[in-house]
């Protein structure tokens, strides 16, 4: 084992450098605004379909909802989820999460490490799973599911999904009682940078933004044409005219169900979404990414015949 | 006589569905055994977080032949046919034998089915239950199609005697059945060989598990209370999550900590929730009820004694204490200033599409309980009042957070609030009874808002036509009606349901629907009062004869009534009388169908003439004199009896007396006699709903 992280960065690095070792593709964080890694198609979309598939990558993942203005010790409406997706899932996928946790200096002869029923199921996804909430002393530190369906669609193989909640992991990792005061950087660099001198301002900037200032009607007209260009990506013939070849156009699709499903978050922040209408928008998206998971599958990633 | 050991060892079962699967497992296998011929001697099941187990003793080593001589066509049938019967039973044309039948010859085959060995058997049994196995979720995992509720990695299933142990060869979708398995997953790790059930345990144990669940609960209880006792302390019991807590460990250390002062101010309920829910902590408490430790509970054994263990767990706790005491903080605000945004926020909260939001909600029970206030002994605007606020709390942070503290939340608040205690107390209350065995209020402010709420609960259901079928009861309306029941029988109130079910109804556009609804609902209330009286020893048929009788909506009333028909006829005067009643009433009915008449003229004393017959009319004359009274009194004990005391007289009168006089005066008087019988008892009771 190596030497213990000594920042938030060193644990991301040491799962990265574990996950690599593993036989992961180490990929970068999708380049638009999700709720969680699993958002990222490396995920959702390549859960489907045959072919065989491991990756790793860290996601920063926004949850409007859980600004606190960067003053509660644990939540952030901007957050850095860490995200391991092997397909199918290897027999020994607990053996080598727990070899994880090694890694990144939670040893298991020391710690209380157990796997506690919590089954995942993502309605925007139309996406559930069977697994647990894995729990070090007492703390959720990762959830680890074996996808059952994603858009609406069988998962065959099952691929096994790690999910780590990276500041709340490394605060413990790292005995932090606030995220903010987290040493970000090596504390004993040239320059020491604290979680907060990264994201204490945009936590603030953010939180009154979602709050109190994002314009509901914009928000609104954007989930609309969200929703009307994914339906309309995905109505194009697959053959393209231009060049005369087969491209089904899955991914620009999914990139607006996944727009579609931030700006729900968005507007559910603003509070202008009721109750009942809360359903009805979970169900649109939910309509986008089951079409979105359609066309996949009839790609050749999505393991369709050539 | 061979024993037999099975474990199906998989990836984390969760702990809610461990004691089931273990009792399925015994039940799939040892019914798959003796089905198939192998009857044993004992059977148990067991569950660990990581494993199912089954040991059966004494088991059969082989099933017995088993021979059937099966009929087939007659001697003479077309060569199909016979060929065909043959090939069903499987054996050959030439083997099939002839025999005489009473309509002659017939072909007979004669099916020999040899014993087959436990080992075929066995393998056959676990290979049906795993693939069926009752799971209330199951997964696929891998490439594989096999279906578990996580991964299932390995199977022991030997056989062992005096000779030895064997496996049985077993293979499931790659998984072979071995004799290996593995102990605690940190403290224990590698593979460990067994030979049988007490060696698999012994062995278990050395490897740090723990196979029984019972054990496992019994260690945890008694450490713990042991360490609370030590400290001055006492551990609050809890025996879901102690049953929960036992199937999330193999090998359970118990670890006693301390709740940071911070958060020592939050309500006792709120602590204990946060502990439970999200710690799945035992509360520790002081002698004045003040929860001041926890209690957790760890799967493993570390060098420096739980300290890092408990240090973290402490932490986790402070956060989520830190958050209770942010949404507690944040709520005490609303509350102190009377908490008038929750409430227009109950508007954006959907009840039901059909029946408005929270705040509509409100508004109904809000009236309904000012009309029930003044039956119940409250003062209908606090009532009224209490009612208005009942909801709030579900505006507040705290019980979104923790739904369950709904209704609870509401009492801290109201009195935050600066609410007089009966409203407060209202806002808990009047959720109650939740169960059967939960109290119902007696406060009469909380009588009345609880009595609104389920009362609207249940005549807006029925209006949009909602009910309860079968064993689908989305709403709960059941419970809500078993709570009017309470509510009013406990607390022993004179209520006319009718006049309330009929106008809670939100849909008064149509009054006829309202009032069929309103009726159709009152029946529902009777069919579930007869459910809770026949737990107390009141049979329906006794309601039944009750519900005829006007004010039939008045449950108080109507129970009385019950009651004291019930008492009755335990008595001997009371069963016999009932025999007496239904032979008048016979007699009577033949008569007047044959007649064509109907004999209520009233009888005249003039033309009795047997003692027995006289006596007849002054016992019902003493009779009908108590009755009426009594009847107008509602003293039903005080009717009965005096119903009962016409036994001896009808009893005698039928010995005595022919009805069917030769004289057509002195039948036409006695059947009349017999029509003042049946009218006298029926002013108390329809007693022809009497069974047997």
């Amino acid at each position: 084992m190596s030497e213990k992280p000594r920042s938030f960065q060193g644990i991301i690095l040491a799962l990265q450098n574990y996950w690599a070792a593993q036989g992961c593709a180490v990929l970068q964080p999708y380049d638009m605004e999700v709720g969680a890694g699993t958002f990222h198609p490396a995920t959702t979309l390549r859960a489907l379909g045959s072919n065989a598939w491991a990756a790793a990558y860290v996601q920063p993942s926004r949850r409007p909802t859980d600004g606190r203005y960067g003053e509660n010790p644990n939540r952030l409406q901007h957050y850095y989820q860490y995200q391991v997706i092997i397909k199918p899932s290897p027999p020994d996928l607990q053996a080598l999460y727990l070899g994880s946790l090694q890694a990144i200096g939670i040893d298991a002869a020391l710690h209380d490490i157990r796997f506690v029923e919590d089954d995942w199921e993502s309605p925007t996804l139309g996406a559930w799973g069977l697994g647990w909430e894995v729990w070090c002393d007492g703390m959720e530190v990762s959830q680890f599911t074996y996808f059952q369906q994603v858009g609406g669609h069988d998962c065959h193989p099952v691929s096994g999904e790690l999910t780590y909640g990276l500041e709340r992991l490394a605060m413990y990792v790292l005995n932090v009682d606030h995220v903010m005061d987290m040493p970000f950087n090596d504390p004993q660099s040239p320059i020491p940078l604290s979680y907060g001198d990264v994201f204490l301002q945009t936590e603030q900037e953010y939180a009154r933004w979602n709050f109190d200032t994002a314009d509901t009607d914009t928000l609104l007209q954007h989930f609309k044409d969200a929703e009307a260009e994914c339906a309309r990506i995905l109505e194009q013939p697959a053959v393209d005219p231009k060049t005369g070849k087969t491209i089904i156009m899955a991914h620009p699709a999914y990139d607006q169900a996944i727009k579609a499903s931030h700006l729900f978050n968005l507007l559910d922040a603003r509070g202008v979404i009721s109750v009942t209408e809360r359903q009805a928008y979970i169900g649109r998206v939910r309509t986008l990414a089951k079409a979105c998971a359609d066309a996949f599958v009839k790609t050749a990633a999505g393991g369709a015949a050539a | 006589m061979p024993d037999l050991l099975i474990e199906l060892f998989s990836e984390e079962i969760p702990a809610r569905m461990q004691s089931k699967a273990a009792d399925d497992l015994k039940r799939l296998v040892t019914d798959g055994l003796v089905a198939a011929g192998l009857t044993y001697a004992g059977a148990a099941g067991f569950a660990t977080p990581r494993r199912l187990a089954l040991s059966v003793e004494g088991l059969l080593a082989e099933s017995k032949p088993v021979r059937e001589d099966r009929k087939g066509p007659k001697v003479g049938a077309p060569a199909q046919a016979v060929t065909g019967f043959a090939r069903g039973a499987g054996v050959a044309v030439d083997a099939l034998e002839v025999r005489s039948d009473k309509k002659g010859e017939v072909y007979f085959a004669v099916i020999e089915k040899p014993g087959r060995s436990a080992a075929e058997i066995v393998a056959e049994v676990l290979e049906a239950t795993l693939r069926n196995f009752p799971w209330p979720k199951s997964m696929r995992w891998g490439s594989g199609s096999l279906r578990w509720v996580r991964p299932l990695h390995a199977i022991i299933c030997i056989l062992s005697d005096e000779a030895g142990a064997a496996v049985v060869p077993l293979d499931i979708d790659g998984i072979k059945a071995g004799a290996d398995t593995q102990g605690h997953r940190f403290l224990s790790p590698g593979v460990i060989t067994v030979t049988g059930f007490e060696d698999y345990e012994a062995k278990l144990k050395r490897a740090h598990v723990y196979l029984r669940a019972t054990e496992r609960a019994e260690l945890i209880w008694a450490d713990a209370s042991n360490q609370a006792f030590a400290q001055g302390l006492e551990l609050v019991e809890d025996r879901g999550l102690l049953a929960e807590v036992a199937g999330l460990v193999e090998w359970p250390v118990v670890l006693l900590g301390k709740i940071d002062e911070a958060y020592l101010d939050l309500p006792p309920e709120v602590l204990q929730t946060s502990m439970r829910e999200h710690q799945k902590f035992f509360s520790v408490r002081e002698k004045s009820g003040r929860i001041v430790q926890f209690v957790t509970v760890a799967n493993t054994e570390t060098a420096d004694h739980g300290a890092t263990i408990l240090a973290g767990n402490q932490k986790v706790l402070s956060a989520r204490l830190a958050d209770a005491k942010f949404f507690w903080e944040n709520d005490l605000r609303v509350a102190k200033a009377g908490m008038q945004p929750w409430l227009d926020a109950l508007e954006n909260v959907t009840f039901h599409n059909k029946l408005g939001s929270q705040r509509d909600l409100v508004g109904r029970i809000e009236a309904l309980a000012r009309e029930i206030a003044p039956l119940v002994g409250a003062d209908a605007d606090v009532a009224a009042q209490a009612a208005r606020i009942a909801k709030a709390d579900l505006s507040s942070e705290m019980v979104y957070e923790f739904p369950e503290l709904q209704g609870l939340m509401g009492r801290y608040y109201a009195t935050e609030a600066g609410q007089p205690d009966a409203v407060a107390a209202a806002a808990q209350e009047h959720y109650a009874p939740l169960g059967p065995s939960d109290d119902v209020p007696t406060a009469p402010v909380s009588v009345a808002v609880s009595l609104a709420e389920k009362i609207d609960k249940l005549a807006g259901f029925w209006a949009i036509d909602e009910k309860p079928t079968g064993s689908k009861d989305p709403f709960a309306l059941r419970r809500a009606a078993l709570g009017v029941i309470r509510v009013v029988l406990e607390n022993d109130l004179s209520l006319k349901l009718l006049q309330f079910i009929s106008g809670a109804s939100p849909r008064d556009d149509d009054a006829g629907q309202t009032q069929n609804s309103g009726l159709d609902l009152l029946s529902f209330f009777h069919d579930r009062l007869k459910v809770y009286l026949k737990d107390q020893g009141i049979r329906h048929d006794v309601i039944d004869a009750c519900l005829a009788m006007p004010g039939s909506d008045d449950l108080t009333l109507l129970v009385k009534r019950a009651r004291a028909l019930s008492e009755t006829l335990q008595t001997d005067d009371g069963q016999n009388l009932i025999q007496g009643f239904k032979r008048a009433n016979n007699i009577l009915t033949q008569a007047e169908a044959k007649d064509g008449v109907e004999y209520s003229y009233g009888a005249d004393v003039k033309f009795a003439e047997a003692p027995a017959e006289k006596a007849l009319f002054s016992a019902l004359d003493a009779a009908e004199a108590k009755i009426a009274p009594a009847m107008e009194a509602e003293d039903f004990t005080t009717a009965m009896a005096a119903m009962a005391d016409l036994r001896g007289p009808i009893d005698a009168f039928f010995t005595d007396v022919q009805v069917n006089a030769d004289s057509e005066i002195l039948r036409r008087n006695r059947l009349n006699l017999l029509s003042r019988i049946r009218s006298t008892c029926l002013r108390v009771a329809d007693l022809a709903q009497i069974e047997g």
